[in-house]
């Protein structure tokens, strides 16, 4: 823009300049270049929540996903974007210590929320004992699923813990048990290109207290 | 993703107001599946009413021994619900089979019910679909259909409805309360909620403009042995090539509804008065005059067995 503003034609100018005259020369008069769309201007919108318990307020386009708004606006970069359809995991968060996709809510619904992410469960010095039981069971190869792993593994103990029952459950009006078979059909909405399964399961029993072990002979 | 407003609605009937006097207005309740289709612009709203805030959140009992489950009952509250898993474990045991748990934690009772299919060519907006793009044809017809319909499909369009949860409700005699923006309430059956596509594919139920879902609510429980049988091509985290929802009761009766072959939960009532006589008679009614594809032919004699694995489980 700067380049235009100036009278003196400059070297970007010039390059530009001519840039668009090819594509002039290349097109067919009929089909001239459509004047740019003019871009709808969307009204931001203040949002506020708490992350890993600090308040935080944002003023964002009402499209940003709670996910974009945490990478991209808050630089909590430890929640992964994968497929962006919910169908991976990788941006697994704790909203009130439920576990969702923050790839499909939008930051503008969460309006009042406690989130947790994976920067808010436990840091280096101080490691959640999932992240514990990760780095000790190998439950990764790349990592660039573990956080959303390690959020969905902490909601799944709780989900248990709560009788919340499941498909492999077999007396759904029973109490489920923190088995090998439970954790394998609980944590299927978190993949992992590695195929650390196995390990991420071993990890998961150890902390639910050792739970799984009959289940694994 | 387009463009759009959002506003946060307080009472039901200004919801449905906000939504009935906006063109291209939505509700927004768990916005698992909404939200998918916006970001590849199959949904394009202009405007979202989010309902997290009106307080459809509760199951209660109702006079007649039943149960009212508000509309926004997330789908694992329900199933989790102690007088779900005892007295409807068929619907406990639907919910269980869909998705995912972080899905299910957010997905709502209502949105549920409104999901939209899962056909490929829906989603591929440089397909041709009648159903996204009203007129412009249907490429799944002739195209790769192993995981569509077989019955109550029409020649505009042959995908199904995706869900679990409704095919349970459907055995279970559902019925979808609603609120309009004159603050009309109506009451529909669940067998007449989702229409067959017809000429009309892009209609998915039979809900006006700006009409709200407040509850579902269920009749008194029907007793028996309760099943939902899902055949899919993964464990976990997968739709269903077929599923059967049932309601065994000691005597051999009972009720059954299909999910993943039709426009909605499949249920005939006059094929299920044959449990008695077993699988095949009630899979030969039920799926009377279907129009399966090459692709998707397996899913009759899919039906057969897996209703047959059901009856089998029932006699112990």
């Amino acid at each position: 823009m700067a380049d235009r503003l100036d009278p003196t034609l400059s070297r970007r100018g010039v390059l530009t300049g001519g840039a668009a005259t090819a594509v002039v020369a290349a097109t067919p008069a009929a089909a001239a270049p459509l004047p740019p769309r003019p871009a709808k201007a969307t009204p931001m919108m203040p949002v506020r929540f708490t992350v890993n318990g600090e308040s935080r307020s944002l003023t964002l386009d009402p499209r940003t996903t709670l996910l974009d708004a945490l990478r991209e606006h808050l630089h909590l970069t430890g929640t992964k974007k994968g497929c962006d359809h919910g169908q991976c995991g990788a941006c697994t968060v704790l909203v009130h210590g439920v576990r969702i996709n923050s790839c499909l809510s939008l930051a503008v619904m969460h309006e009042g929320d406690a989130i947790t992410t994976i920067e808010g469960l436990g840091t280096p010095d101080k490691l959640h004992p999932m992240q514990a039981a990760f780095v000790k069971h190998d439950g990764y190869q790349c990592g660039y699923c573990t956080p959303g792993q390690i959020c969905s593994a902490v909601a799944v103990l709780d989900e248990i813990k709560r009788g919340v029952p499941s498909h492999v459950q077999a007396d759904v009006a029973g109490r489920p048990q923190a088995s090998n078979m439970e954790m394998r059909e609980r944590m299927s909405g978190n993949i992992c290109r590695c195929g650390a399964y196995s390990n991420i399961a071993e990890a998961m029993a150890e902390v639910a207290g050792g739970a799984a072990k009959e289940d694994r002979a | 993703m387009k463009a759009f407003t959002y506003e946060r609605a307080t009472d039901p009937v200004a919801a449905a107001r906000a939504v009935a006097g906006h063109p291209g207005a939505k509700f927004i309740a768990g916005g698992t599946n909404l939200l998918d289709l916006m970001k590849i612009e199959v949904e394009t709203p202009t405007h979202l009413v989010d309902v997290q805030d009106l307080g459809f959140d509760t199951i209660e009992r109702t006079k007649d021994g039943g149960l009212r489950i508000g509309a926004l009952v997330t789908n694992t509250d329900l199933a989790a619900d102690e007088r779900v898993r005892r007295d409807y474990a068929v619907l406990t045991r639907a919910i269980v089979a869909g998705a995912s748990g972080q899905l299910r934690n957010k997905a709502s009772t209502a949105g549920n019910l409104l999901q939209r299919t899962r056909c490929p060519y829906f989603y591929d907006t440089n397909m041709a679909c009648n159903k996204r793009k009203p007129g412009s044809g249907c490429a799944a017809i002739g195209g790769y259909s192993r995981q569509l319909g077989v019955i109550g499909v029409s020649n505009s369009c042959i995908a199904t409805f995706p869900g679990d949860m409704a095919v349970a409700m459907r055995v279970l005699d559902a019925v979808i309360e609603t609120v309009d923006a004159g603050g009309q309430r109506r009451s529909i059956p669940i067998a007449d909620f989702h229409r067959l596509w017809g000429d009309h594919p892009e209609q998915d139920t039979v809900l006006r403009p700006g009409e709200l879902i407040t509850a579902v609510t269920l009749p008194k429980p029907l007793g028996g042995q309760h099943f939902y049988e899902k055949v899919r091509d993964r464990a976990s985290y997968a739709y269903a090539l077929v599923s059967v929802a049932a309601v065994i009761q000691p005597d051999g009766t009972g009720r059954v509804a299909f999910g993943g072959v039709a426009p909605r939960p499949w249920r005939v009532e006059a094929a299920e008065a044959l449990l008695p006589q077993g699988a095949a008679a009630v899979t030969e009614r039920a799926f009377q005059g279907a129009t399966p594809t090459k692709d998707n032919a397996f899913k009759l004699p899919l039906a057969t067995r897996a209703l047959a694995a059901v009856i089998a489980e029932s006699k112990g």
